[in-house]
This record gives C-alpha cells, structure tokens and sequence, in this order.
C-alpha cells in the first residue's frame, strides 16, 4: 500500500520517520518555527531554566533512588552513605538540594514575570492554570522530598503540615491518622511519601509542564509590552515582530543557562548548606519522634504560606487561608480587569498594588522562618492582608486605574 | 537594563537580608571563644584525628566514616593507621564505632551520641566553646557542667589536660554588649592540666578541626572540582555570549 507522502518533503531516513510520525512537524511547530516575540527581556529566561531545574531533579534524583533507602530506621544514614561512600554521592546530593530551592527561585520569578506582564490575561488563561496548578504539583513534591532526608526538621516539619488536616471538622484527625498511615509520622509515612515523591508526582509534574508548553505554543508567547505579535503579519503569515524560536531563543537561552549555573553550581560546590537555608542544621540530626526541636521552620520556600497560617488566630481559617493564598492565583486572570497587560502600560494604582504585593511576599517570607513574636504576628497580619487585598480587589483597582495606550509593535532596539 | 533593575532590587536585598538572618537563630547562649574552622590544615587534622581516637572514640562512635577512608583522605599510611588511630577494630575498611555498649545510656543518663556529623549539626564554634567551657560545678553527679549544654551528661574527659576551671558569672550592671544573648562569664583556671591553656586551645582546635573534616570527608574533592566547573563556565558564559550576539546581529 502506498503511504501519502509526508509535507515536509523529507527524503531519506528522516522521511521514512516522517511518514510515520510528525517528526518534523513537531520540530517546526516547537522549535525552529514557532515564532517569540523579538523583545523578550532577561525576565523571559526563568521559563527555560525552570525545566532546565526540572531535568536536574529528575536524572539526579534517579541516582539518589538508587542509593537511599525509604525506611526510617534507614533513611538518614543512607543520604549520609550516599555523601560519603557512593562516588560523586555528595555532589549528586547538593544538585538535587540545591535544586529543590533553586526551582523555588526560578519557579517565583517566572511567576513574577506573569503577573508584571500580564501573561495569564486573555488568551492565556490556561497557560496560567496549568502553571498554578504545576506550582501546587511543586509544592507537593518538595514537600514530600524534604521528609525523606528523615532529619530532625524533616519529621517535625512533616508533622506539622500533616497536622494541619486534623483542623477540617469532623473528618480531620481520621484524616491525618489515614495521611500518616499511622499515629505519628513513622516508617509508614516515610514510605508513602518516597512513593509520592519518586514516581506519582513528578509523573504529574511532567504532564502538566507538556500541557503548559502546548498550550503556550497555541496562543503564543506574551511579551513585556504585552501586545499580541500575531495581530501583524506578514504575506507568508509570520508575525512581523517575531522570530524564530531556534535559533534566536536557544542561543539566547544558552547564555541564560550559562549564568545561571554560574550561580546555581556556586551554591552546589562552595555553599552547599545555603547558609542553612538549602541545608538546615537540625537536618543533620536523626529523625526522634521523643524530642522536638525548639523551633521548627518550614522551608523558606514555604515561608510566606506559613506566615499566612500563623497570622490567623483560629487553625481551621489559618488551614484555610493558607491554602487560598495559592488558590487565588488560579482566579487570577478573572480578577484582572484592565484593558492593558503590561506593567508598562498600567497605571500607578497597579504599580502600586504590585509594589506592596512584593513587599508583603518577602515579609510574609521572612517572619514565616521565625519564631512567632508580637512584631511578626502583627507585620505577617498586615501581609496576609495585602497579598489577599491585591487579589481580590484587583476587579475594582484594575478597572478605575488610568492606564497608558499600548502601542502597536513591541519597543526593541537591536543590540 | 534599567527597568529590570527597578525590579529586581527590591529581591535583591531581600535575598541577602535573608542570607544575614540566619546567624541570629542560634541558641541564646553567647559563645565566650571565637573559632574559625581550618579542615585545610593537614597537620592539624591530622593532629586532631589523633586526639579524637584517643580521647573521645572510646565512648563516641563516628559511624559514617570509615578509616582507610580517613587514612587516605589525610596522607596516613597503613601501618602508622593500624598502630595509633585503630583500637576498635583491625579492618581498615570498618567504620569507627566506639566500644560502648546499648546500656550505656543507664551509665550517665544518656548514650554518648555518634559524631559523625555534630558539627554541621551545631556549628564548628560551638564544638569549640563546649570543649572549652566544662567547669566544676558539684551540684552535678560528676562534679562538672558545661557552659554551653547546661546539665550535659558527659564528663570532662579532658580535664586531666585542661585542668578544672571554675565559672565567674558577670555582674549583670558590667556594661557587656548583651545583643539579647547571656553574656559570656569568666572562667579560672582551680588547678592546672598536663597542657598550658594555649596549648590545650590548639588541642580542642585540633580535634575540631578533624571533626570537620569528618562531617564532610567530599568537602575538599567538591572544592576542588567547584573551581575547575567554575573556570569552565566562565569560558562557556563568554563564547555563549559571543554566539548570541553574533545570532542577535540580524534582528533589527
């Protein structure tokens, strides 16, 4: 039977696979013609590190697998085995660490980057769903990855988000006894969250990043004036003020990888403890459930949310509000009324409300890693009021704000 | 560039306020001796291996290192390791464990905890004050307590070298800078030790010195590799850049 010649007009090997499989296609749709806008600034490189982060974890964590052991009488003393007597064992270890904070950083900014420029706006909406909904997959999985170590910080810190369930009426302390599988967190628990961590959620993970960049390279890509490049084209239909994402994008995005690891593997192999912040000194002390540590942190990546919980006086609203506080996101590009995206084209009630937004972050952040004192109860209220305030009053600030007109191709200057 | 710096800043300082928040969390009690850690000084390394085999191994295990790893790690040769660092065991490939047996822990209260990574547990400083601040206090089962872990179980097992050393409290109106923590008290030496009270400093610096080493045996191997990845990124971060703006040149 004859097979219908493949469009891309490819001969040889190459088009042997593309009568059977869009291999060119995939490569022309993705890569070498799927058109960016020309002005990306620096804010534009966090998407391509953060699955540079990701492919880290994954084949690092691949290695760790098979040299820890999820068991509490031997996980701690595997990730020491693993540190001491498998070779290249610490630096396999301190990438995957630092990894686990350096996705939080990359991930943050990236997200930062939306909202300065209106990303999740029409018609993006689902790029910024499937984005949240990748963050709450994060969440979950640092989560669970940082019980496994079995430190003194890892059980505690286990123990008190666990804990967190037995707030919900009614079913809460069946839940957390059916959470832990037992008690208190044990050999039980260990075991259920190796099993989340290694194989449930980075499956997730990966899923929703493929949906992410499907839906990404349907719309296309926003750009920092926030300005649709599809609306002008040119006769062969390619977007005036785009180009290529191969070769434009990737040498670019090669020179962000390059400073990026500069940074990252400077951690990795100068700084591996992160000033305790990547490594936390209670870590390096066996998981006892007979003693608890005099201050228990969350990670600092977890700060902000955890300030949040401890800033509502009753459990169950600060359960809730903590959990709103990542919900909302998801809400965002419904809340947003403005006729602009760009924060070069908004107002100053945005500007503004996004300045505060920031500081809010960054204190709730800080005093989340702190034992709780009046001054940090007060300012962790004062945050959790306007990090909630800039969301849910972003329908009427966004609407009355008097923005700027968007121009009609994006500023560049070639360079 | 402009505009990514009004935004950047702001993260910026918080990251390194951040990064200097962190020295206040430590416990409440001042540390009386400053200490800087030198796990690069071979001969005090291997000085302080010595002084941990011989004064503190015999009830403290180090399970997570093994001693031909440390033989090799610190330029040991075999006969020298078997004759004066191994008397728990004649393999080389074992791990240090210590003689003491489970029931230990009805001897002083508790078991004398594995040290295989108690100093990035609790900071190489505070190793140093602990050894340096044990003084007599008779209200204690063994007649001495320790400035640093109030009500420790362990004796001063240096105090034949140290001597015994009592503890004077400051007056509360001394004028000390306090910064929210106990001011450090006086300590005076009751009665002498086999060592001068420099020597015995070095000796502790000694042993912690080898502690450190022994929390982090990869610690000089990643350094070591850190700076070739270092010198290799820079040269990549330039022709990178090079390929960039060749690339660039087109898009006007």
């Amino acid at each position: 039977m004859a097979i219908i010649p493949n469009p891309h007009k490819t001969t040889g090997f190459l088009g042997w696979i593309d009568d059977r499989f869009p291999l060119t296609k995939l490569w022309k749709d993705h890569i070498s013609e799927y058109y960016a806008p020309k002005n990306f600034n620096w804010w534009y490189t966090f998407g391509s590190l953060a699955l540079l982060v990701l492919v880290n974890q994954l084949l690092t964590g691949i290695f760790l697998t098979m040299h820890y052991k999820p068991d509490a009488a031997q996980a701690w003393h595997s990730v020491e085995y693993i540190m001491r007597d498998v070779p290249w064992g610490n630096i396999i270890r301190y990438l995957h660490s630092t990894g686990a904070s350096a996705f939080f950083i990359v991930v943050y900014l990236h997200m930062y980057r939306g909202l300065m420029y209106g990303s999740y706006k029409k018609p993006r909406e689902l790029i910024w769903i499937f984005g949240c909904l990748i963050f709450l997959a994060l969440m979950a999985e640092a989560f669970c990855g940082y019980v496994l170590p079995w430190g003194q910080m890892s059980y505690w810190g286990a123990q008190v988000i666990i804990s967190l369930f037995g707030a919900i009426p009614v079913v809460g302390p069946d839940l957390v006894v059916w959470i832990q599988g037992d008690y208190i967190p044990s050999d039980a628990t260990l075991n259920r969250l190796f099993s989340l961590h290694v194989v449930a959620i980075p499956f997730v993970l990966v899923g929703l990043v493929v949906a992410h960049l499907m839906a990404l390279h349907e719309v296309g890509s926003n750009n920092p004036d926030g300005i649709e490049i599809k609306k002008k084209k040119d006769a062969n239909g390619i977007p005036l003020d785009g180009v290529p994402f191969h070769p434009y994008y990737t040498v670019k995005d090669i020179l962000g990888v390059a400073v990026f690891l500069i940074v990252f593997l400077g951690v990795v192999f100068f700084a591996p403890d992160g000033g305790g912040y990547f490594l936390e000194k209670p870590n390096f002390q066996e998981a006892n459930p007979m003693v608890t540590p005099e201050h228990i942190t969350p990670a600092w990546y977890f700060g902000a949310f955890y300030a949040i919980l401890r800033a509502i006086p009753d459990k169950l609203l600060g359960v809730v509000a903590m959990f709103g506080a990542v919900l909302i996101l998801f809400a965002l590009p419904w809340l947003d009324r403005s006729p602009v995206k760009s924060i070069r084209y908004k107002g100053p009630i945005f500007k503004t409300a996004l300045a505060l937004f920031t500081l809010a972050f960054i204190a709730l952040s800080y005093f989340g890693m702190q034992a709780p004192t009046t001054l940090g109860t007060l300012i962790s209220r004062i945050g959790t009021a306007i990090y909630f305030g800039f969301f849910l009053l972003m329908p009427f600030y966004s609407k009355i704000d008097k923005t700027k007109p968007e121009p009609e191709r994006v500023t560049y200057e070639a360079h | 560039m402009k505009r990514i710096n009004v935004y950047l800043r702001p993260l910026l300082l918080a990251i390194t306020a951040l990064g200097s928040a962190n020295t206040h969390a430590a416990g409440a009690q001042a540390m009386p001796y400053h200490f800087e850690p030198d796990p690069d000084n071979l001969a005090s390394v291997q000085r302080g291996a010595r002084n941990f085999m011989n004064y503190c191994a015999g009830c403290h295990s180090m399970q997570h290192l093994r001693y031909n790893r440390l033989a090799a790690d610190l330029g040991i040769p075999e006969d020298l390791l078997q004759k004066h660092l191994m008397f728990t065991t004649d393999k080389p490939g074992d791990p240090i464990l210590s003689a003491m047996p489970a029931t230990s822990a009805q001897w002083f209260g508790a078991k004398p905890p594995d040290l295989s990574v108690e100093t990035r547990m609790r900071g190489p400083a505070w190793v140093y004050n602990y050894l340096m601040t044990f003084y007599v206090d008779p209200s204690r089962p063994l007649g001495t307590n320790n400035l640093m872990l109030p009500g420790a179980s362990m004796p001063h097992v240096l105090g034949a070298l140290q001597g015994w050393q009592i503890k004077e409290d400051h007056p509360a109106s001394d004028g000390a800078e306090g910064h929210g923590t106990h001011a450090a008290p006086r300590f005076v030496l009751a009665s002498a030790g086999k060592l001068s009270p420099q020597e015995y400093e070095k000796f502790v610096a000694d042993t912690v010195n080898f502690m450190v080493y022994a929390a982090e045996p990869g610690r000089a191997g990643r350094i070591a590799t850190g700076v070739k990845v270092m010198l290799f990124l820079l040269v990549f971060t330039v022709l990178a850049w090079l390929l960039k703006r060749e690339y660039w040149k087109d898009v006007h």
